[in-house]
């Protein structure tokens, strides 16, 4: 255990400069994954509101893909889309789309349709509904789905370094090759503190949203 | 009502089904209403009450017939606009749940683009109006706020604007006893203080009676009868309005009884 201790600290020491590049890649890739999915995973559920008749497909369509385990998708993206980072950005957007989708469609149906009536009843132009209450009545849930995607973002992003996209997975990956469980350890908690500070800031906005809900 | 009176609102010959039904919800409804009255409307539970309210704002267009508002046919105007015009309170209450009570009561002068100090000074005013302190309301949101808080609320967004016509389908629904019968006077107070036309659904017949200028009685999508309290009790015109009447009569009597 002591030697493991020391070897954490000797890698800190003589790594440092290149953890925290890794740590930089990990969160890039993070952060542009996040950005892409959110905006197709919700603009996707407002159409899948707006057009009834095409829900039910599109919604099968992601719910499979989530069923498909994040390494097959990595490594199906190797064979058609080659390695780097742009595969890899690919490949974890499609992995994070669904549980923004759902969520999005889910929050916006919830929405009571006496609501939406009386708003429409007093003048609201749709756009208005839908800016100044749909979508604000829907936000919780569309961020619980935004909350859920960044987790799974963050941790799979680590199986990117197997494409060569770079991140902490390639600490981890290199641990594993060389039996160095210091390397494991520095790899898998720091993937785990970055989900944590990710969703902290996430759970504070959403305490905020809903403070007319807890009161 | 004197006979230069300009008619705030006309139906003609109004129908509505709706898709899937076999039946009219709303039935050849044709009569005119003038400016300033209090109309109340009485009838079964899926008598058309609600949709003829809704066709009145558009939330629902008629399949044929004409809704005419103060000489101007609203298929001619457009929804929205039709809306803004009109006060609205529904069944369910519908307040927002993400704004106060002060930022619900505020919706339509800010969709009308009032400046903010007149918007907060009529705020604090239909609050008051309403019966609620607004120091301490206008800060809650409505899940703060007891059933009958929150219709007060519905009524005093409705006013908001301070709407020639106000469409009311049973706002006192959640209201105790008591406080139904200060709200009933205050109501009234409001409608005749300021020359409106109200058009104001309920069940409770007493209430009817007692609000209406005229009333209007419905059964399965058409209108029985649409007189003054007074002749509605004297010269019940079909067989549904005197069962109504009767009703009303037999619970006198269970009174009567209890005394
Ligand atoms: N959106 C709709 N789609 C189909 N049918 C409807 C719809 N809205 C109302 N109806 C039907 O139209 C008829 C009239 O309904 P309406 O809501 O106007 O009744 P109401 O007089 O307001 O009743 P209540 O006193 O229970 O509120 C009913 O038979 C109802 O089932
Ligand atoms: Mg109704």
């Amino acid at each position: 255990m002591q030697e493991i201790w020391a070897n954490i600290i000797r890698y800190f020491d003589n790594n440092m400069d290149a953890y925290f590049a890794m740590l930089r890649q990990h969160i890039g890739i993070s952060l542009r994954v996040l950005i892409i999915s959110t905006i197709i995973g919700l603009s996707t559920g407002i159409l899948c509101v707006i057009f009834k008749k095409q829900q039910k497909w599109i919604i099968t369509l992601f719910q499979t893909l989530r069923i498909i385990p994040s390494l097959a998708i990595l490594v199906l993206s190797i064979r058609f889309l080659g390695i780097g980072m742009g595969p890899a950005i690919a490949a974890l957007t499609f992995l994070a789309i669904p549980p923004i989708l759902m969520n999005t469609v889910a929050g916006l149906e919830k929405v009571s349709l006496f609501v939406l009536e009386t708003a429409k009843g007093m003048g609201m132009t749709p756009l208005q509904v839908w800016l100044k209450v749909r979508l604000p009545l829907a936000f919780p849930m569309i961020l619980a789905g935004i909350k859920t995607a960044t987790v799974e973002i963050v941790a799979s992003a680590t199986i990117a370094a197997l494409i060569g996209a770079g991140g902490l997975g390639q600490i981890i990956f290199q641990g594993l090759s060389t039996r160095q469980t210091e390397l494991l350890l520095i790899g898998g908690i720091s993937v785990a503190i970055m989900s944590l500070g990710a969703v902290l800031p996430l759970n504070l906005l959403d305490r905020f949203l809903q403070r007319y809900r807890n009161i | 009502m004197s006979k230069n009176t300009p008619v705030a609102i006309e139906y003609q010959n109004v129908h509505k089904r709706f898709g899937g039904a076999n039946c009219n919800a709303v039935d050849g409804v044709d009569l005119s209403i003038n400016e300033g009255e209090f109309i109340t409307i009485l009838g079964s539970s899926g008598s058309g009450k609600t949709t003829l309210l809704k066709m009145t704002n558009r939330l629902l267009d008629p399949d044929s017939g004409n809704i005419v508002l103060f000489g101007e046919n609203i298929r001619d105007v457009s929804p929205v606009q039709v809306r803004r015009r009109i006060g609205y309170v529904i069944q369910q209450v519908g307040l927002m749940p993400h704004m106060t009570v002060a930022q619900n009561i505020a919706i339509v002068p800010k969709l009308l683009r009032w400046d903010k100090k007149r918007i907060d000074s009529r705020v604090n005013e239909l609050t008051a109006l309403v019966g609620l302190e607004p120091s301490e309301f206008l800060i809650r949101y409505p899940a703060q706020l007891s059933g009958g808080q929150q219709q007060r609320i519905g009524l005093a967004r409705a006013l908001a604007v301070d709407p020639k016509i106000m469409l009311l389908d049973e706002p006192f629904g959640a209201i105790d006893a008591i406080n139904r019968l200060n709200l009933q006077d205050e109501l009234k107070r409001i409608h005749g203080g300021l020359k409106k036309t109200f058009l104001f659904v309920t069940h409770d017949i007493n209430e009817a009676l007692k609000l209406g200028t005229r009333v209007i009685v419905m059964n399965e999508g058409k209108v029985c009868q649409f007189d003054t309290p007074r002749n509605i009790v004297k010269n019940p015109a079909d067989g549904f309005v005197e069962s109504l009447i009767h009703s009303c009569r037999e619970q006198e009597k269970f009174w009567e009884g209890l005394i």
